[in-house]
């Protein structure tokens, strides 16, 4: 079977800085892939070339078999995309978008209604069909975008940053859908995410940092790199903790404004004697197997924050409702 | 290159969207009305005669054109929004030609301008000129050839900027030069060297002239040589607006 997605050296500068540097993967048929990096690392830039909306420098890129330089037709039928921001035309109803968006992916005109009426319904939209998309919430938008995306049928599913700014609960019932409509349908799903329990619903991911691929294996396998369990503690005296533990036990500490946390083999079993052993009064007491988050932590020496809008989303979300009034 | 679906998809699109937005309609007619009664009742006295017609019945050929610029150009120029709040995307990643959701583009700003210039041709009794009805069907014809090339001036000027901020811009350095510079609102005779030159360069002219001769019978040029200049503005307008459409990285 041909990979899914097949990506070799692939590099897209804007002016002299390197969006995506040389990255090289392949994401199997039916597999479900995840890209986890900070914003800015060159996520958004990676899909946008898959999605044959801008081109590489150099380097190659195949979806479902077509190159996506030379074959953008061929690329474009056989995928979906749910972006990042949206992309759905407020002033139109439910219906609307999804009709047109089947009109133009060539969907048989005997299917349409049924297609649509399904895809409202497994987006849970049924009863808003005829309702302009204007009044519709963030989360009833991407559940709206994604039933589009689905309209088709498409052989490689894009999501990028799927459910950004979605409450929890949103966000675990469109994984819900999306992961049961993949087996039903062999879809192969790749997304791009900086939510850490999100990309925990790939198979496998790719970590990325500054436009490069750093680590890519399954969520099991990238949490092994951590060792064992995290331990956290907050004492009566941190900097005396620090230093004790250090000393006693030979294990790396990290001290922030909290507490203090570090890594041992056995979590669970190691925290009785450290009590018993710890000459400073420990006020609270954690562990906890570690997460993607530890793993990017160590591998970066940063953390994935989702950081606050940027100045420039905020101006273009203000010129956005600005437009919006003008129109 | 011609995908019939998208370009339904595009034009349906934009219809539904016009006849959605009530307040676009209205605000497109105030303008040419204001033009017609308040500027053109308010400069008859003064402008006198002009040939046969006062000065009012003199601009109601000009006042169609307008009316087929702005709606044409402000049509096309929706490809910003479209690229601003993302809809643009969901078209452009689809596996559709470009040059058809061009074409798609410039039928649906023929189609909505058309609706609005044919309101105007209505007004016609009101500034008393009566348009010869054999000249329905070709000034239809006229006004959808000039809109369809206005729409591809619009799709160029969508596809080279970022921002709907330079949409005072657009309207500042390009319609209103255009519309002014086109005879509309005076006779083409008499003017400086300068004013003459531009007149004459402005590809409007010959539109607007054209209308002229199918709604009051007189022109300044030959209504042939107006039409073949029309009928080569649009093709490339039509060529300008697919390549630099095709070019843009969105």
């Amino acid at each position: 079977m041909t990979p899914a997605i097949e990506v070799a050296r692939l590099t897209r500068r804007f002016k002299t800085f390197a969006a995506v540097d040389n990255i090289s993967f392949e994401v199997n048929a039916g597999e479900v892939f995840g890209f986890l990096g900070p914003n800015g690392a060159g996520k958004t830039t990676t899909v946008r070339m898959l999605c044959t909306l801008i081109r590489p420098n150099s380097g190659t890129a195949r979806v479902a078999g077509y190159d996506v330089a030379r074959q953008q037709n061929d690329v474009r039928r056989s995928i979906g995309i749910i972006f990042q921001d949206a992309s759905l035309d407020d002033r139109l109803t439910a219906r609307e978008n999804l009709r047109f968006h089947a009109m133009i992916y060539k969907v048989p005109r005997t299917e349409v209604n049924e297609r649509i009426s399904r895809a409202l319904e497994w987006m849970e939209l049924a009863d808003r069909a005829r309702d302009l998309v204007r009044n519709f919430s963030g989360g009833m938008k991407r559940r709206l975008e994604i039933a589009r995306g689905l309209l088709h049928a498409p052989r490689v599913l894009f999501l990028d940053e799927p459910t950004l700014g979605l409450d929890p609960q949103t966000r675990s019932r469109i994984w819900e859908r999306l992961l049961a409509l993949r087996q039903e349908h062999g879809m192969t799903l790749f997304l791009t995410t900086h939510y850490m329990d999100e990309a925990e619903n790939c198979y496998r991911i790719a970590i990325i940092d500054h436009g490069r691929i750093i680590a890519l294996d399954t969520p099991a396998k990238l949490k092994a790199q951590v060792q064992g369990d995290l331990v956290r503690l907050e004492t009566v005296d941190d900097a005396a903790a620090e230093a004790e533990v250090k000393q006693r036990y030979g294990v790396e500490v990290v001290r922030d404004a909290t507490g203090i946390h570090f890594e041992v083999e056995n979590g669970a079993a190691f925290v009785p004697g450290l009590l018993r052993e710890l000459p400073v009064a420990v006020r609270t007491v954690s562990v906890r197997p570690p997460t993607l988050e530890d793993v990017f932590l160590k591998m970066t020496g940063r953390e994935i924050r989702d950081d606050e809008a940027s100045n420039h989303e905020k101006l273009k979300g203000r010129l956005k409702r600005m437009g919006r009034a003008w129109r | 290159m011609i995908d019939l679906a998208c370009i339904r998809m595009v034009w349906e699109r934009d219809v539904i969207r016009y006849f959605r937005e009530k307040s676009q309609l209205y605000g497109s007619l105030t303008r040419p009305v204001l033009w017609l009664f308040v500027l053109g009742m308010g400069l008859r006295g003064s402008a006198g005669q002009i040939g046969d017609v006062n000065y009012t019945q003199f601009i109601f050929p000009g006042i169609i054109a307008m009316t087929a610029i702005f709606t044409s150009i402000q049509s096309a120029i929706s490809i910003i929004w479209d690229r601003e709040f993302g809809f643009l995307k969901e078209i452009l990643v689809a596996p559709v030609p470009r040059t058809s959701i061009v074409i798609g583009k410039g039928l649906a700003g023929t189609t909505l301008s058309l609706i609005q210039g044919c309101i105007i041709i209505l007004l016609a009794p009101l500034v008393h000129v009566r348009i010869a009805l054999a000249n329905i069907v070709p000034l239809i014809i006229v006004l959808a050839l000039l809109s369809f090339g206005l729409t591809g001036i619009g799709i160029v000027i969508a596809a080279r900027m970022t921002s709907f901020q330079g949409f005072g811009t657009i309207m500042n350095f390009i319609i209103m030069p255009m519309w002014f510079l086109s005879g509309a609102l005076f006779p083409a005779k008499n003017l400086p060297i300068w004013l003459n030159v531009l007149v004459r360069l402005n590809p409007l002219t010959y539109g607007v002239d054209l209308v002229r001769k199918l709604v009051l019978g007189f022109s300044y040029h030959s209504p042939v040589f107006d039409f073949v200049f029309l009928v080569g503005f649009g093709v490339l307008t039509t060529a300008a607006a697919v390549f630099f459409f095709n070019r843009g990285e969105y």
